[in-house]
């Protein structure tokens, strides 16, 4: 007689703040986005420094983005602005929270932090090696994060998520009475609107590789981690 | 993964007629605009009460300023004043204050002025530097002397819009009372141009475009917006959905 197998290794992933914020920031995101190209529709041109209208030199000249990825779906620049000015608070406020918690509860040094170990440039290239060949890790090295999910966390948490925020408050002619080093910082209220827009497209160019990933690595183990907290370690290759 | 791709389209395209319907549901429609009074109260909190807009150097002037909105009222009346020269031009204060006004462009000249060059920041997202030369509402609030239950300033003016309405904006005594708020009658050394608004506009420089009205004919100190327009305290507010602080 065959013994039972041993039941799957089920670890605790994802702490319950990493799993609110996620499914918050799913929703924000989402708003914010879509509610920016309607905004971004009222005048589809870009420029870099203080000023730019019509008769100014256009870095980006763009047709309006198609109904179906704006909202609403049909053109309102006040709602698109009712949208997003009222998502865009909720999102800056929770990123903060979810900084401090993660602070506090060490996720941040304990799980995102890049070691020594990570920077190596051998580590960084094995990494983006298996990445390269849909090679996930598996058991015990299933644990932690790879360098290039670290860097991306990282890069999206400390630099994407608060320049988006700091660039749209950039535009605010009564943030630029309060704080007019905000101006200053990115170079005009023109130069913060392109950075804005830049970033919000980093930003979406993450989200379709997260979510190619996650469909990559297995989406059901993936989706019930972030739900409920509990990941399935892949079993070690033969 | 074409069919996860499809899920997710189908997905996305759910969520936004989700959203398109939640927008037109009242409830939800008032907490979503309930946005501009936390925005208010953020910013009011963070500036001083008189925190200034930046102030640019000569050489950061646009080029063109961009003339947005009405580019000329084309009425009758409005016309006869611009082929006068504005002469016959007055601008009415009246409303909850202790002395009437009737001022001409003259009277406004030998006041004293301000000049400032500033940023021009539309709703829609573009931005024109310009030097403006005015004189200062409090100077001219001063003179008429606010009764004590007037709250906001409700600015008339000679371009009628789409419905035939005159357009119309409004302040409260916070910016009002800004040394930045000038009514403005020169544009870049030159008088104010049709299109930028002759022969007097608004300049309140923490907010954006649309309330910086134009063709200004009459300030009406009022205690409350309810009885002005759709009593949302302007043009764009009652007919677009704008929100009344323009500060963001």
């Amino acid at each position: 007689m065959q013994p039972a197998a041993p039941a799957p290794d089920i670890i605790a992933r994802h702490r319950l703040s990493t799993r609110l914020w996620h499914w918050l920031n799913a929703l924000l995101l989402y708003i914010l986005f879509t509610s920016g190209l309607g905004i971004f529709n009222a005048h589809p041109r870009l420029y870099w420094g203080h000023y730019g209208a019509n008769f100014d030199h256009a870095w980006l000249v763009l047709d309006r983005f198609p109904g179906w990825i704006t909202l609403p779906g049909h053109y309102s620049l006040a709602l698109s602005r009712h949208w997003h000015l009222a998502a865009a608070p909720i999102f800056a406020f929770a990123l903060l929270a979810y900084i401090l918690w993660s602070l506090g509860n060490r996720h941040i040094q304990r799980d995102l932090a890049l070691t020594r170990a990570d920077v190596a440039p051998r580590h960084i290239w094995q990494d983006i090696f298996d990445h390269a060949r849909l090679r996930f890790p598996r058991g015990e090295a299933a644990r932690r994060y790879g360098f290039l999910q670290k860097a991306s966390y990282i890069g999206v948490i400390f630099v994407a998520l608060p320049l988006l925020i700091f660039t749209g408050l950039t535009m605010s002619p009564g943030m630029n009475a309060a704080m007019p080093w905000l101006i200053d910082l990115f170079g005009g209220r023109q130069s913060a609107r392109s950075i804005h827009f830049i970033a919000a497209f980093a930003l979406a160019a993450f989200f379709l590789v997260h979510i190619l990933m996650v469909l990559l690595s297995g989406p059901l183990n993936q989706m019930r981690a972030m739900l409920t907290g509990r990941y399935r370690l892949p079993a070690e290759r033969p | 993964m074409i069919l996860a791709r499809r899920a997710l389209l189908l997905g996305a395209a759910a969520s936004l007629t989700g959203c398109d319907r939640l927008a037109r549901n009242d409830r939800f429609r008032e907490a979503l605009f309930s946005a501009e009074n936390f925005h208010k109260w953020a910013q009011r909190s963070l500036m001083a009460r008189d925190a200034l807009a930046r102030e640019f150097r000569p050489d950061q002037i646009s080029p063109i300023f961009r003339a947005n909105g009405t580019a000329n009222p084309n009425t009758a009346e409005y016309k006869a004043l611009w082929r006068g020269n504005f002469a016959d031009w007055r601008l009415r204060v009246d409303g909850r204050v202790a002395r009437e006004l009737s001022l001409s462009l003259s009277q406004l000249h030998a006041l004293p002025h301000r000049e400032q060059i500033t940023r021009h920041d539309c709703v829609e997202g573009w931005s024109a530097i310009g030097k403006w030369r005015g004189v200062p509402l409090k100077t001219i609030l001063d003179g008429a002397g606010l009764r004590s239950d007037a709250r906001y300033l409700v600015f008339h003016c000679a371009d009628t819009m789409g419905n035939g309405s005159a357009y119309y904006e409004s302040i409260d005594l916070i910016d009002a009372f800004h040394p930045q708020t000038i009514l403005a009658f020169a544009l870049n050394d030159r008088p104010l141009s049709v299109a930028n608004g002759a022969p007097l506009r608004l300049r309140v420089e923490r907010q954006l475009g649309y309330k910086q009205a134009k063709y200004l004919t009459r300030i009406e100190a009022v205690s409350t917006l309810a009885g002005t327009g759709g009593g949302k305290g302007g043009y764009w507010e009652d007919h677009a959905g704008y929100d009344w602080y323009a500060g963001i």
